[in-house]
């Protein structure tokens, strides 16, 4: 009876939490503008999809912003990462505190502050302000990406290579940077898949004639319902489910991996 | 080995890209610049305080607890069920608990605008059914629903993560000292997961409270909450002075109830998303 209960209850929350994703999805190959009823096949939506430009200049500034964006995180968080795992005592805890403070501030704080700064110092919003405000918002997926793999290193590794002759830069390019790659890779493809995903932080910092895929979908949104909305969120699900398929494998691979180096 | 040098331009960008920016929100909330100059002002702060803009930050805050509570009722049965010992395939069905978050949240209130419009597919199969149609779009009932849509899963793995934790032995204690199993979960299990609950309500209101998304395409257009105002005012009226105010009131309140629930989160166990 219990053990029905339970059952009964996990299908309707996942009931509930799937049938809308799923209805949208299905109603993206409907061939009728009234979504209450199916009237066929279709995939007409997608192919005035692919014909729309405004859609393909923000799948254009979309994944231009998120590779730039994901890109300099990268570089710059696996930098601050290693600094940071080198730090002791308040400056730590301090630089930490700032980290999490943009994962930490509501989207529509950090979207106006963002905005403030940029007009305070008369940028005008568009391409760059975008790509800056990523920037920002990436940082600590690749900081609290790297820094776990940095706490488990041997620092006797380093030490032997700057013993046997290496430079500072030769040990870290031959023998940190490989044992933390896995992190920067996973911190980069989270910071991609945000930069793809995010909606307020882009529509407060950009300006006329740039916007992403969310904008798009926003404004589109708001004037109604329009099933090519559909088609593309499906295509977009797709593609974000695909890269975490491809951070969950490389995650659990490494598990794996340190498993057997353990025993 | 001085590495620490290598923090330095982070934090260079966050102070430029961060902090400034939160610096400038308490600027312009605080001062103008007229022909005369910079002079400070207390303004735009106090017309917060009006009754009709009290009357959106009541209303933003109304709705966000319900669906909290909402979230929090709904979702504590489903952290225990997937905490529970006997469950099979727990890995796979944490998977698909986090996987909708990862679907833009943008589609996931598009679905429900769908879902919920006059002839849209719920109202066809009322219809279908002879029941009377459900006309909830664009009413504050639309906007709690798109909030705990899509917010659950926030609610669910904080409490799921502090529950597995539990050591079974407290529960079969309490068990062999003869405590019926509604004595248990209230003088056991509950008080236990406590951390959980606060993050859990942390990661639930907070979007909530702030959200302009939701009540945008669920509440229409007449409907305003402390987010519609914020966005209204830097994007349609140019007001910064009185959008920073409010941006900087709202962040005042969450620091506040983030410190209170911190309180109850003692020992930080709460989990959260990594």
């Amino acid at each position: 009876m219990k053990s029905f209960l339970m059952k009964s209850y996990t299908f309707l929350i996942f009931f509930f939490l799937y049938a809308p994703i799923l209805i949208l999805m299905i109603f993206s190959f409907n061939d009728s503008k009234s979504r209450g009823n199916w009237d066929g096949f279709t995939v007409k939506w997608y192919i005035e999809l692919f014909q729309d430009g405004q859609i393909a200049s923000a799948l254009y500034y979309t994944l231009v912003v998120a590779i730039i964006a994901s890109l300099i995180a990268t570089v710059l968080g696996t930098l601050a990462a290693i600094g940071i795992n080198n730090m002791h005592g308040l400056p730590k805890m301090m630089t930490l505190n700032v980290t999490y403070l943009p994962m930490l501030s509501p989207d529509i704080v950090m979207g106006i502050s963002l905005m403030l700064l940029f007009i305070f110092v008369k940028i005008n919003l568009g391409f760059i302000t975008m790509l800056l405000a990523h920037i920002t918002f990436n940082l600590p997926f690749v900081i609290f990406s790297v820094l776990p793999k940095l706490r488990q290193l041997n620092n006797d590794t380093y030490d032997a290579a700057l013993d046997l002759g290496a430079t500072p830069f030769e040990a870290y390019k031959k023998v940190i940077l490989p044992q933390i790659s896995p992190g920067i890779v996973t911190g980069f493809l989270l910071a991609f898949t945000m930069s793809i995903d995010d909606f307020v932080v882009s529509f407060f910092t950009t300006g006329s004639g740039v916007s992403n895929l969310a904008i798009t979908i926003y404004s589109m949104a708001r004037r109604g319902i329009n099933p090519k909305i559909n088609a593309l969120l499906t295509l977009m699900f797709i593609f974000i489910m695909a890269i975490l398929v491809f951070v969950n494998y490389r995650m659990a691979k490494e598990k794996q991996s340190e498993k057997r180096e353990k025993y | 080995m001085k590495r620490k040098f290598l923090t330095a331009p982070y934090l260079l960008w966050m102070l430029i890209f961060t902090i400034i920016p939160l610096v400038l929100v308490v600027y312009f909330s605080m001062f103008e610049t007229g022909p005369d100059g910079v002079r400070f002002t207390t303004e735009y702060l106090e017309r917060v305080f009006e009754p009709i803009y009290l009357k959106v930050i009541g209303r933003s805050i109304g709705l966000a607890l319900i669906s909290t509570l909402f979230c929090l009722l709904l979702g504590y049965p489903m952290a225990m069920i997937l905490a529970s010992k006997e469950l099979k395939m727990r890995d796979f069905l944490i998977v698909l608990f986090v996987l909708p978050m990862w679907m833009n949240f943008l589609a996931r209130t598009y679905a429900w605008m769908t879902l919920l419009e006059n002839n849209g597919i719920i109202n066809q199969i009322l219809a279908a059914l002879s029941l009377p149609a459900l006309n909830i779009l664009y009413t504050d009932k639309a906007v709690v629903l798109g909030m705990v849509y899509n917010f659950l899963p926030f609610m669910v793995l904080p409490i799921y993560s502090v529950l597995r934790k539990i050591d079974r032995s407290l529960i079969e204690a309490a068990e062999d000292l003869g405590a019926t199993p509604a004595r248990t979960f209230f003088k056991v299990i509950f008080p236990l997961s406590l951390s959980g609950v606060a993050s859990g309500i942390i990661m639930v209101f907070m979007p909530a409270v702030t959200t302009f998304v939701i009540s945008r395409l669920l509440g229409g257009g007449q409907y305003m909450l402390i987010g519609n105002l914020i966005e209204q005012q830097f994007l349609t009226t140019g007001d910064w002075g009185f959008g920073s105010s409010l941006a900087l009131i709202l962040m005042v309140f969450l620091l506040l109830t983030m410190g209170i629930m911190a309180k109850t989160d003692k020992d930080q166990e709460g989990g959260g998303l990594w």
